[in-house]
């Protein structure tokens, strides 16, 4: 199908583009990869009167690090996280999850913030967002505020970005001595949808019996959001990582998420895929560093 | 909503194989409608319309895009390659000859995206093997051959340009 009707004009810098949502409200829809808005104004799933095109404001754009932050502008294209040397030292999660993400032609588009700005709870930027523990930047006329990421997704499709504010940027603390982190995902195809997905990071210690702190389990496309499983996370961390232990776990993990059932998948099936990624990451995240 | 009751058009200028061409157009216009109807580029095909098959691929800044997923006001500026480009490099010739070679294609509606795809891989990963062919072509769909001609075909092509005989085969 094709899109309805609108008008387009290209944002000269993120002051243009606040004024623009502010003169224009909710007619207005931002523009950035497009590479979600314009599937579904092909589909008509919505009809906005103008596109707010800040794909131009390159200073959104770009991944640099200060001190122990990486900092990913909201602009950044997903194939430059993907082959982006500065993540793949510090926030190896990322890097292991952009290859999921669709196809190349998409990732040569979409944008970061636009991902994380639109939060489907089945992409994978916002559960690495919240397992890395990140902060997001907005931007709106009374200047920049930043909101954690556990504050940050609210519900499907659904944040704490006020629609007169633009998602200007990511900051993640980066990967500590001893920290691990593991990505993935289950989909019917290469660049579908994941069923069932989970960024995982931890703090290792010990090879055999291993003990893990800090760890945080986000799984995305089970929910409303991308969920942390604090239950099973408990569990994992009271002690040494046994097979018993392990057990207990998957255990909590069932009985702490409640997944809608898809057309393929039922919940009970959704469940048993996440309990299987969780026990992966875990040998992932316990597997001796090469 | 208030959508608007005409259709607001802007200027778009763009560098489309290698020539300037400035239409008046709908806003809300795609890539892949502007080449085939305002730049009388009919190679790349309109499949699915909302980013799934691939059959619209082109090149956008020298970067593999979904035509439909991409206003041609977007592309401003920009410098667009689709698969009739009236000089193709000695890697384009190539897989296109490949793709004859293995009965690459049968109804050929794939092809052009197929191609464009392919010829992105080809120059960005010049080691890939089977397995990162098919992934990266994995957001081109093909309905006819099952895809092992068309893996075939650019494997031929990344081997022959790993043993250096890729121009020569085009000049002779």
């Amino acid at each position: 199908m094709k899109s309805p009707a609108f008008d387009y004009i290209r944002a000269t810098s993120p002051q243009h583009a606040l004024a623009l949502l502010a003169e224009h409200g909710d007619d207005a829809h931002l523009l950035a990869g497009g590479q979600t808005l314009l599937a579904t104004l092909n589909l008509r799933l919505s009809q906005p009167a103008l596109l707010v095109d800040i794909g131009a404001l390159t200073q959104l754009a770009g991944i640099t690090v200060s001190g122990s932050t990486l900092r990913i502008g909201a602009l950044t294209r997903h194939v430059e996280v993907e082959e982006s040397p500065l993540v793949a030292r510090h926030a190896p999660l990322l890097a292991q999850a952009a290859p999921h993400i669709a196809h190349r032609a998409i990732r040569n588009r979409g944008t970061f913030g636009g991902a994380v700005a639109y939060a489907d709870p089945a992409a994978e930027w916002p559960a690495c967002v919240l397992a890395l523990n990140a902060t997001l930047v907005l931007l709106g006329a009374a200047g920049e505020r930043r909101v954690a990421a556990a504050d940050f997704f609210r519900g499907v499709y659904t944040t704490a970005r006020r629609s007169d504010e633009l998602l200007v940027a990511c900051e993640f603390p980066v990967i500590g001595a001893g920290e691990r982190h593991h990505f993935s995902e289950l989909a019917r195809r290469q660049g579908d949808y994941a069923i069932a997905g989970l960024a995982a990071c931890a703090r290792v210690q010990g090879g055999a019996a291993a003990r893990l702190g800090d760890l945080r389990l986000v799984f995305l496309s089970l929910g409303d959001r991308p969920l942390r499983a604090r239950a099973a996370e408990a569990v994992l961390q009271a002690g040494a990582l046994t097979p018993e232990r392990i057990a207990e776990a998957d255990a909590a993990l069932r009985a702490e998420l409640d997944p809608f059932a898809d057309i393929t998948h039922s919940a009970a099936a959704k469940k048993q895929l996440a309990a299987t990624l969780m026990r992966r990451a875990l040998s992932a995240l316990c597997k001796e560093a090469p | 909503m208030n959508t608007p009751l005409d259709t607001p058009r802007t200027r778009v200028q763009v560098e489309v194989n290698g020539s300037t061409v400035v239409r008046d157009v709908e806003c809300r216009k795609h890539l892949v409608d502007f080449l085939r109807e305002d730049c009388g580029l009919k190679g790349s095909h309109l499949g699915c319309e909302h980013g799934v098959c691939g059959a619209c691929t082109v090149r956008l800044d020298g970067q593999a895009v979904r035509g439909c997923l991409v206003l041609a006001a977007q592309a401003r500026g920009g410098r667009v390659e689709t698969v009739e480009t009236a000089t193709p490099g000695p890697r384009l010739k190539a897989l296109q000859d490949a793709f004859v070679e293995h009965n690459a294609l049968q109804c050929g509606y794939c092809t052009p995206g197929m191609l464009m795809a392919a010829l992105d891989l080809v120059e960005r990963r010049p080691d890939a093997d089977r397995e990162q062919v098919r992934v990266w072509i994995s957001g081109n769909y093909c309905r006819c051959t099952g895809y092992h001609a068309i893996v075939d075909a650019v494997c031929t092509v990344l081997e022959r340009q790993r043993a250096g005989t890729l121009g020569e085969e085009v000049q002779a």
